[in-house]
């Protein structure tokens, strides 16, 4: 029986990814996710899983280095925080476009720029509304606790390979930071076979096969686009995560994600102190969005507050799921700023209640 | 005494012309003909047989790998 | 005479073989423009893998330039890197298939301009790859443009009076700075305008292979290599030009050899 211990959430993500059976790490450091590659490095994996960790030279090499080994087959992954995950969209891109899985951390400093090493949530749109090129989609898991920064390594293998797409988990630098009783899964065995359409050597029983996402054929790339479009479609059917917390007698809705949506929990006692029925509706999965569910919301609750630490970046997803059927206003400290639970109950009382 | 006979084969269809063959045989055995291909190039072909010794310098200049080399010791 | 009676026809046995193209390219009739050492160096490559029997034990990483569609004609394993990023690829693929060959094959666009940083960063670390350089000092596929390898003065789509130091800096001899990073084992600089020149690149590209199995380090080898439509010449004048103006300023030759 595993016990629980006390980690940051940082190193919990390098945990569960050993204990995943991650065959490689490959990244860059930057503030405030250097742990993930310190514990890795210190981890000793020659005695566990043999599992190949890399510094590389950039963040472009690492991602790049992502699309060699998941070319190979193989559970590769990196960890890095906005200016850095700008650096990969590249990659990114193109991983989408050779289906190619993988998973990417993101660890969320405040920006735009170099910005400020202080959490923030403001990378929203940049890994649901496809930051890099093209037509696609990047799977976005957001945690809320140290516990689901471990847990969702796995989670994020499962779907990377079951879709053959990239996916995020989108954190911050609070998240990471934070030191958490967690619980890890037993040691998975790293896996010794190869997807079919891996590029391990062409053996005389099967065809070449060969990694790209270069269409030039007009007719081609469209018929890859309707492919990825179907995908996507499947994957916003079947993988909508969500968390619904003291919503069945809410008058009024939070809605937040990962630190926003602790920060929310406490916000809710405060306002229900003052005879206010406030419930919170945390998305698990960023994309897909739980625009059906939060539509469903909207019979019950007068209005909805998008609280991110952002200038108001998932507000535009809530406001389309709700079709403008109740008021959607978003609250947000920016710039590294986390907000208060009282300054979230006030924003409630202004914008959306008083409003 | 021994003589080394020689023959090349050209994939007529995927010549492109280049000429490099004619530029790479020792005993000019190669020109391009006056007629075209499917690709609308003027294709390489052996115009001087005799004199051909086999040396595939022709096929190994070659960019596309369309000529086929044979000899004989005689 | 005897001999005189062997007619062609006679001739064209499967016993007298000598020369065919390797089954390791595929049928696919390549894209390159006629008289492109491209073609060669694929041939040679796909040759190099039918000797040394590799076939089930290669990956390659085609590059982002003129041979960007390499994939179509190797029948073995490949994968397509974005624009300079094949060494990074290829340090992913070796990294966890640490058994298998993985090489690179770049143009001097993606490996000595957009994608200098993963070059220099794989042969320091010394990655048991393989990269293959093709040098031809101008980008061919998007039309002709200057490459980082450009000479001086030589005229490209953006250097349409001939390249100037003072506004578009100097011709980058890459092979000359790899050659000083401790991580790469054999480096060599070869051309293929001549069958004589074929033949010795053919001989170094092989070693290139070879040692890869050593785990010794990075084995580099640089084609100085033509562009007919884009220098805007003949095929046989592109190869007479590259011999009287390349040569001088990328001496053939190897750079680096393992001590024996």
């Amino acid at each position: 029986m595993e016990e629980y211990v006390l980690m940051k959430g940082n190193e919990a993500i390098a945990e569960a990814a050993i204990r995943a059976g991650t065959d490689g790490y490959f990244g860059y450091p930057i503030t405030p996710q250097s742990e993930v590659l310190e514990y890795l490095t210190a981890a000793r994996l020659h005695e566990r899983t043999g599992m190949v960790v890399l510094q590389a030279e950039s963040e472009v090499a690492a991602i790049n280095m992502l699309y060699g080994g998941a070319g190979a087959g193989k559970k590769v992954l990196t960890t890095s925080s906005g200016p850095g995950i700008s650096l990969m969209q590249e990659g990114i891109s193109y991983m989408a476009g050779s289906e190619l899985p993988c998973l990417i951390v993101n660890v969320v400093r405040g920006g735009p720029g170099l910005g400020t090493i202080q959490p923030a949530q403001s990378d929203y749109f940049q890994s649901t509304k496809g930051g890099g090129h093209g037509d696609y989609r990047l799977i976005t898991l957001a945690p809320a606790s140290v516990q689901e920064m471990a847990d969702f390594v796995s989670l994020g293998f499962d779907l990377a390979f079951k879709y053959r797409n990239p996916v995020m988990i989108l954190t911050d630098g609070a998240l990471g930071q934070m030191m958490e009783k967690v619980k890890f899964k037993p040691q998975q065995p790293r896996s010794k076979k190869s997807p079919h359409w891996a590029t391990t050597g062409k053996t005389p029983d099967r065809e070449r096969i060969f990694i790209t996402s270069l269409n030039l054929d007009p007719a081609c790339q469209e018929r890859f686009n309707i492919k990825l479009k179907a995908k996507y479609k499947e994957i916003s059917e079947k993988e909508v995560r969500y968390e619904k917390i003291e919503c069945d007698d809410a008058d009024y809705l939070f809605v937040a994600y990962g630190t926003s949506s602790r920060i929310c929990q406490k916000s809710i006692q405060l306002a229900r102190n003052e005879g206010i029925k406030v419930g919170l509706f945390r998305p698990i999965t960023l994309w897909p969005f739980p625009y059906k569910e939060i539509m469903e919301m909207t019979g019950q609750v007068k209005g909805m507050l998008s609280v991110e630490m952002s200038a108001g970046q998932m507000v535009e997803d809530v406001k389309l799921a709700v079709e403008a059927k109740v008021k959607v206003d978003h609250y947000g400290r920016m710039g590294g700023i986390v907000h208060s639970p009282e300054e979230i109950v006030k924003a409630l009382k202004q914008k959306i209640i008083g409003g | 005494m021994a003589k080394i006979k020689g023959a090349i084969v050209v994939d007529i269809d995927g010549c492109k012309g280049c000429g490099l063959c004619i530029e790479a045989c020792p005993v000019e055995v190669i020109s391009l003909s006056d007629n075209v291909n499917v690709k609308g190039y003027h294709y390489s072909y052996m115009t001087d047989p005799d004199a051909c010794t086999g040396c595939s310098n022709c096929a190994i200049i070659c960019p596309d790998g369309i000529i086929t080399v044979y000899r004989i010791k005689i | 005479m005897a001999e005189n009676a062997i007619t062609t026809k006679e001739l064209v046995k499967k016993e007298n073989l000598v020369y065919q193209k390797t089954k390791l390219l595929t049928d696919d009739v390549m894209h390159y423009c006629p008289g492109c050492g491209h073609g060669t160096t694929h041939r040679l490559i796909a040759e190099i893998v039918e000797e040394m029997g590799i076939q089930s034990e290669i990956i390659g990483v085609a590059p982002v330039g003129c041979s960007v569609l390499m994939y179509n004609y190797m029948n073995f394993d490949m994968q397509e890197a974005a624009h300079g990023r094949a060494p990074a690829v290829a340090t992913g693929i070796k990294r966890l298939l640490p058994e298998k060959y993985v090489f690179t094959y770049q143009g001097d666009g993606d490996l000595a301009a957009i994608g200098t940083g993963e070059t220099i960063h794989a042969c320091n670390r010394g990655e048991n790859i393989t990269m293959i350089f093709i040098n031809n000092g101008i980008y061919g596929m998007t039309g002709g443009q200057m490459a980082p390898t450009t000479l001086i003065g030589m005229k490209s789509s953006t250097t349409p009076y001939g390249r100037e130091v003072s506004l578009a800096g100097n011709p980058l001899n890459m092979t000359d700075l790899i050659v000083n990073l401790p991580g790469t084992y054999f480096v060599s600089r070869q051309s293929v305008h001549t069958p004589g020149n074929v033949r010795k690149a053919k001989k170094a590209i092989k070693k290139a292979f070879e040692y890869q199995s050593l785990n010794k380090g990075t084995c580099f080898v640089e084609v100085v290599s033509n562009c007919p439509a884009g220098w805007k010449m003949t095929p046989v004048e592109s190869n007479k030009w590259l011999a009287e103006n390349m040569l001088p300023f990328y001496p053939l030759g190897d750079l680096k050899v393992p001590e024996e």
